[in-house]
């Protein structure tokens, strides 16, 4: 789960971060009455759930409070790679000496939770890494014991190569590494963590990822969530316990299972078609989940033909296809509909879904070429 | 030989009076697996299918002598049930649980290091010795005793390939499901070393897909170390980046973990990637028969 900006910079004040302050508004009103009390540069930021907003010129510098209206005005609506703006911070300039990247990850390799930081600030840490990958510096942190004090201190001295710099950035990625245990982060970055003339350390941009496993512990940052009409139709899937991705083709899959759920797409892929969707049932027989896992299917217009693609492993073939059954009585469509399964009784299931008129294949190859024929979209 | 699990191994069962690990404990008895004991706390002295059930790991290892065991308890307490095993002296624990917080599994590793313990899982379908010791949800059925070593991310898919390698007499020494989380126990690389340890293994499968670079570094590892063929097959080329493909673990993220990168990396360790499933047997076939000339 992904938060916004202005959530993450709340998230930083909360447990005693510096960071400048911010006011967040949803029209151009609200950024002219911001402006009232404010007399000193702002920078107007767009609040939008992906990265790139600078690029787009969803950041904008402003003096006064016209320049303001000005920014706000052209950046509230504005389309930053499909996301629509819909409010932005007006958040306090600072004077900039340098910026510096601090990030936390969980990290699959050391199967720790790792520490980045770089003096080249500012940028994406997936271009240092490609560009300048010996000026990232990086360390592994024991969950038994944290992140050390001499630890923190010895990484804040390869930035900054001076020891009262280093132990106030000790503490900054001390309490970030705080934040990221309590709130079961997967990303947390402060990206730039800005060096002042005065030699003060201010966080002026936040991120943060939270791992969806573990919301169920942290009602207040599951309260953050905003969700778009399709992550929305994700998530209703989700509760039906059912794992449900669109994308753009014309062929819906249904399946039992995460890889061969991908596998099916490829297959759909490598013959010529292109899927409408991954949609992973799980491991179970149960005809409602047929039902609602159609009834997501179907709602999506483009689908011409549907595949549905099951192995009966524990769950038997014969019981598959019964739920099958029972579940494609109650929908009425004229979409064609081919139904692999293979496994164990198999060939009992393909029996009794031949006497419903579905077509029925026993290998995925044959299905996949048999569902794009069927929604006539060779191409 | 095998790797992991044979006839000696001696399992207990966490979580064996719930839904699933009782359902699945009569069929991994039913296999023909030694399954000796079960827990749950406060159900000590019931029976399941026959299989004592304790209160505790510690009795149950102390009064039976379980040195495996497969948890099947709700993911918030996975992580407690893990480490109840380790400190109770079981050698390898099997997480089928799905949807543990990765935290948990960061904070129980070092511990587990400390312990001698091996994990593999969470999120994973199990594993299995044909013939021997089935562990977890596998479907018992469709596995036949044989030289194929394999390991896999994803559980039906590799219900899949084995499905496909039974039917072409292509019979596995052990097969074992790694799991769809990002951060796991067992993973490529201690597997191979084992296959390729292992006498009874001729050959090897792996089914990879998108999110991290574990397939990467796993192809490098296959040409230092690999003497004995590897055919793969990656899931998720067709995933779009940023969107979690069912597994926790299945996501680009900044344009990495990609299916390409992934089938580059194994093109350059001369490891054949399967456009499709149904490949793998003919390209199994293929390499072993190059591999006796």
């Amino acid at each position: 789960m992904k938060i916004h900006e202005y959530q993450a910079r709340e998230i930083f004040k909360r447990y005693g971060l510096a960071v400048p302050n911010h006011v967040l508004c949803h029209t151009v009103d609200e950024v002219e009455q911001a402006m009232k009390n404010i007399d000193h540069l702002v920078v107007i930021k767009a609040q939008v759930l992906v990265g790139g907003r600078g690029k787009a010129g969803g950041v904008k510098l402003a003096k006064t409070k016209e320049a303001a209206v000005q920014a706000a005005q052209q950046i509230l609506g504005m389309d930053i790679k499909g996301y629509k703006v819909e409010k932005v911070i007006v958040a306090d300039a600072v004077d900039i000496e340098h910026e510096y990247y601090v990030g936390l990850i969980n990290d699959r390799n050391t199967k720790s939770v790792t520490l980045m930081v770089s003096a080249e600030g500012g940028v994406e840490i997936e271009e240092i890494a490609k560009t300048n990958p010996e000026k990232i510096h990086k360390i592994s942190i024991n969950p038994q014991i944290g992140l050390l004090d001499f630890q923190a201190r010895n990484i804040g001295m390869k930035l900054f190569g001076n020891v009262k710099l280093a132990r106030q950035a000790a503490r900054i990625f001390q309490k970030l590494y705080q934040i990221y245990m309590e709130t079961d982060s997967t990303l947390a970055e402060i990206n730039p963590l800005v060096l002042t003339p005065s030699k003060e350390l201010l966080a002026i941009d936040g991120k943060m990822n939270f791992d969806d496993n573990a919301l169920y512990r942290h009602p207040e940052i599951l309260a953050l969530r905003e969700v778009d009409e399709d992550e929305q139709k994700e998530i209703d899937a989700r509760e039906k316990g059912l794992s449900y991705i669109r994308l753009n083709g014309n062929i819906g899959c249904m399946v039992n299972g995460a890889g061969l759920a991908m596998a099916t797409m490829d297959m759909i892929k490598l013959y010529g078609g292109s899927p409408a969707n991954f949609l992973d049932i799980g491991g179970s027989s149960n005809p409602r989940k047929v039902v609602d896992a159609m009834n997501i299917l179907l709602s999506d217009k483009n689908v011409q033909a549907v595949m549905i693609n099951i192995f009966g492993g524990i769950t038997r073939g014969d019981d598959v296809a019964r739920g099958l059954i029972e579940a494609l009585n109650t929908i009425k469509t004229n979409i064609p509909i081919v139904v692999r399964l293979s496994g164990t009784n198999a060939e009992e299931g393909l029996a009794m879904l031949k006497e419903t008129g579905l077509t029925t294949v026993s290998t995925m190859s044959e299905a996949a070429q048999k569902a794009i024929e069927l929604s006539g979209s060779k191409n | 030989m095998s790797i992991l699990v044979n006839n000696n191994t001696k399992l207990l069962v966490q979580g064996i009076t719930g839904r699933d690990g009782q359902f699945h404990a009569g069929k991994m008895k039913e296999y023909g697996t030694r399954v000796v004991a079960g827990t749950t706390p406060g159900k000590g002295g019931e029976k399941i299918h026959g299989i004592p059930v304790f209160d505790s790991v510690e009795e149950a290892v102390r009064k039976t002598g379980a040195n495996t065991s497969v948890i099947f308890v709700p993911a918030p307490f996975a992580a407690d049930a893990i480490l109840e095993a380790s400190f109770a002296g079981i050698d390898l624990v099997v997480a089928i649980s799905e949807g543990v917080p990765v935290q948990d599994i960061i904070r129980v590793t070092p511990v587990l290091k400390q312990n001698g313990t091996r994990l593999i899982g969470p999120n994973c379908p199990g594993l299995i010795t044909p013939g021997e010791s089935l562990i977890g949800i596998l479907p018992g059925t469709i596995f036949k005793k044989g030289n194929i070593g394999l390991m896999s991310r994803s559980g039906t898919l590799t219900y899949e390939v084995v499905n496909m390698l039974t039917k072409n007499d292509l019979g596995q020494s052990t097969v074992v499901g790694i799991g769809g989380d990002p951060v796991a126990g067992l993973y490529y690389l201690e597997l191979l070393e084992m296959y390729e340890n292992d006498p009874e293994t001729e050959a090897i499968v792996l089914i990879g897909e998108i999110g991290g670079d574990a397939e990467e570094q796993a192809a490098e590892y296959i040409s230092r170390h690999v003497t004995k063929p590897v055919v793969s097959f990656i899931a998720g080329q067709t995933a779009p980046p940023g969107k979690r493909m069912g597994h926790a673990g299945a996501i680009i993220s900044s344009g990495s973990g990609t299916a390409e990168e992934k089938i580059k990396a194994f093109g350059k360790a001369n490891v054949p990637v399967a456009k499709e499933p149904s490949e793998i047997p003919r390209l199994l076939k293929e390499k072993l028969a190059n591999a006796v000339i």
